[in-house]
């Protein structure tokens, strides 16, 4: 070990007491950015992945433009086909084939606006969570059968049950009435009130008879197996769609911009309080760096005296910053990797979470995601944080005379 | 060929509204292999002097040279680049690095020079025995008297085998008996290595070791003698 490194390492350990609490407020700041990082990282994943799954998926394949007017023209034709080619091309079963309308749904005493939907009985389970959340009945089992599932909170509204017949009407593709009268077989809860407000499945086929669709739908949805790999499957998605049908592949961001947004906009508030964290270590790391160079002075003008230029003791300083800076995020990040992994492997949930997961869409037991980015990149600021605080302390050392400083008490 | 050369050395601070003269012309020579004392009473311009000589202070006027080049018009870095090389210095408060042990403490300024590791301990330990402290080699300052300290610091200051050693005050800590063995030390490695001393006192047992006295009165040099010792 170099002199310079074991004179760096002695000087912190002159006064231990200081030394400890500047490494403990970057240990706590580590640990605590590890967990928070790691538990906001999992949140959005848990709510990426339960709101993606719900419904929409990761990607969508559509008519061009579909997406912004949502016009019952605007088709894919042969949806089943597609979806098939799809399917085979990319080696995934959860592709499902979709046709959507909005319609009136009547009940026996009342009507209200809802999107059905026309889902693939046998493929819609692999493609969303929706068929398994059916609480009441079952779900679709029969392709061409004028069967109807409901969300709960509109099957409230409606005033329906199972076995109730619901009546449709709306537009067909060419522009003529629609109109059938369906069975409720199963009512949904997906904990997404949009969607079980609103949404209503019936079997592909019957959908297309219905609007007249001609085996055309509006949407093929596909689930990435993560969210990870949903880049790479929309290109070779892209690769396998029919030519000169202008059709498109929209992702999740497309898709659920509310979901990014929201994402954001907590990021933001997230950063900003982070920042204030590393700025409270920052001013602690300053505070214990200035006193050090301060009741040091008289020696630092003996060093000097001796031929250290001012440069080399400011590196001495520097030094002396980046040891702490090391043992907060070594303790830091091995303390904050273990109590985070423990609640990754465990979650943990607390009074009235339910109440807000439902309202978020996000699982009642929070799971932290603990990866590199969770584990190391509070740490890193911190870390960089502390150096860049001993920049003032080893400024003022570039002003220090020798003669002045032995001088001095 | 001397080992420092001060010429018109002129220099004055600044106390309050007042002016204070610390040098006032001063022109001085000491040969290599010099011993010399500088005596005068405080504030007549002894340390002001072994600063300039040190590069550890700029003097307003005239001009200091070390083993032939001048130093009073180098930049911050290239005076601690010089004081590296060329000059020793023995301080009147020991002033040791507390955290390092003696041996490191020996070793610190040859590291700085670049001076490979082996090469640097058999140095520091040849200069530790020389002062007649072996066995105490990884005692931290704290651990040791005064005397011992000081003991460390000329082993410091020969160690790099600089032209010149300057000493400000080296006795004033220590006991008549400690005094006297460091004069004693000084006088030994001047006459078995050579190396140049210039020593500012004003404790007449320590000049009488020197070769040479100097006597400084209101930052002038008013008498300069050779003297047998």
């Amino acid at each position: 070990m170099s002199i310079t490194l074991r004179l760096a390492w002695r000087n912190l350990w002159r006064q231990p007491r200081r030394t400890w609490l500047t490494a403990g407020a970057m240990v706590f700041s580590n640990v605590l950015l590890i967990f928070l990082i790691a538990l906001q990282l999992g949140t959005y994943q848990a709510m990426i992945d339960n709101t993606l799954s719900a419904f929409s998926g990761h990607l969508q394949v559509q008519q061009a433009g579909y997406k912004e007017k949502q016009r019952i023209r605007q088709v894919v034709p042969r949806i089943r086909d597609v979806a098939e080619d799809l399917r085979s091309g990319l080696g995934l079963n959860s592709i499902a084939a979709r046709g959507e309308a909005f319609t009136l749904a009547s009940s026996e005493s009342r009507t209200y606006g809802v999107l059905i939907i026309g889902v693939e009985p046998e493929f819609e389970p692999r493609a969303s969570r929706i068929p398994s959340l059916v609480s009441e009945g079952r779900f679709l089992d029969n392709p061409d059968a004028p069967e109807i599932v409901v969300g709960d909170i509109l099957a409230l509204n409606l005033k329906a049950q199972i076995g109730d017949e619901l009546t449709i009407l709306g537009s067909a593709r060419d522009g003529s009435f629609a109109a059938a009268v369906v069975n409720i077989v199963g009512i949904f809860d997906s904990g997404v009130d949009e969607l079980d407000r609103s949404l209503a499945q019936m079997p592909l086929e019957f959908f297309q008879e219905t609007f007249a669709m001609e085996g055309a739908g509006h949407a093929v949805v596909i689930n990435a197996p993560s969210l990870f790999e949903v880049e790479a499957v929309a290109e070779k998605a892209k690769s396998l769609l029919p030519g000169g049908q202008n059709l498109v592949v929209h992702d999740w961001n497309d898709l659920q911009p509310g979901l990014r947004q929201a994402i954001q906009a907590d990021l933001i508030g997230s950063w900003f309080m982070y920042g204030i964290l590393v700025i409270l270590v920052m001013f602690s790391v300053l505070n214990t760096q200035l006193m050090s160079v301060l009741e040091r002075t008289r020696e630092f003008g003996i060093v000097m005296s001796l031929g250290l230029s001012s440069g080399r003791l400011g590196r001495l300083v520097l030094l002396e910053t980046v040891l702490i800076g090391l043992i907060g995020l070594t303790l830091g990040v091995a303390l904050g990797g273990i109590a985070t992994s423990w609640f990754e492997a465990h979650g943990f949930t607390y009074p009235g979470m339910e109440e807000m997961a439902s309202q978020f869409n996000i699982p009642d037991r929070f799971y932290p995601d603990l990866n590199a980015i969770s584990l190391f990149a509070g740490p890193t600021v911190v870390f960089v944080g502390s150096v860049l605080a001993a920049m003032y302390p080893m400024a003022r050392l570039h002003w220090l005379q020798p003669v002045q400083a032995m001088r001095s008490a | 060929m001397d080992s420092v050369r001060c010429v018109g050395l002129y220099k004055t601070y600044k106390q309050g509204d007042q002016i204070i003269i610390g040098l006032d012309g001063v022109n001085l020579e000491v040969e290599q292999e010099g011993f010399a004392c500088l005596q005068s009473p405080s504030g007549a311009g002894k340390t002001t002097l072994l600063n300039a000589m040190g590069g550890l202070d700029r003097p307003d006027g005239g001009e200091v040279y070390v083993a032939g080049k001048r130093i009073d018009n180098l930049s911050k870095g290239q005076l601690a680049e010089m004081r590296l090389h060329n000059i020793g210095f023995v301080f009147q408060a020991y002033n040791l690095i507390p955290v390092l042990t003696a041996m490191e403490n020996v070793e610190f300024v040859m590291q700085l020079q670049g001076v490979p590791a082996s090469e640097r301990a058999m140095r520091a330990r040849e200069a530790l025995n020389e002062v007649g402290l072996e066995g105490l080699e990884n005692r931290r300052p704290a651990k040791m008297s005064g005397g011992q300290q000081q003991r460390v610091a000329v082993a410091r200051a020969i160690a790099s085998r600089p032209a010149i050693v300057l000493a400000d005050e080296p006795t004033a800590n220590l006991d008549s008996s400690s005094a006297r063995h460091l004069m004693e030390l000084f006088a030994k490695i001047n006459e078995t290595r050579g190396t140049t001393f210039v020593i500012a006192t004003h404790d007449e047992m320590a000049m009488s070791y020197a070769k040479r006295l100097i006597r400084m009165r209101d930052g002038k040099i008013v008498e300069d003698q050779l003297q047998e010792t």
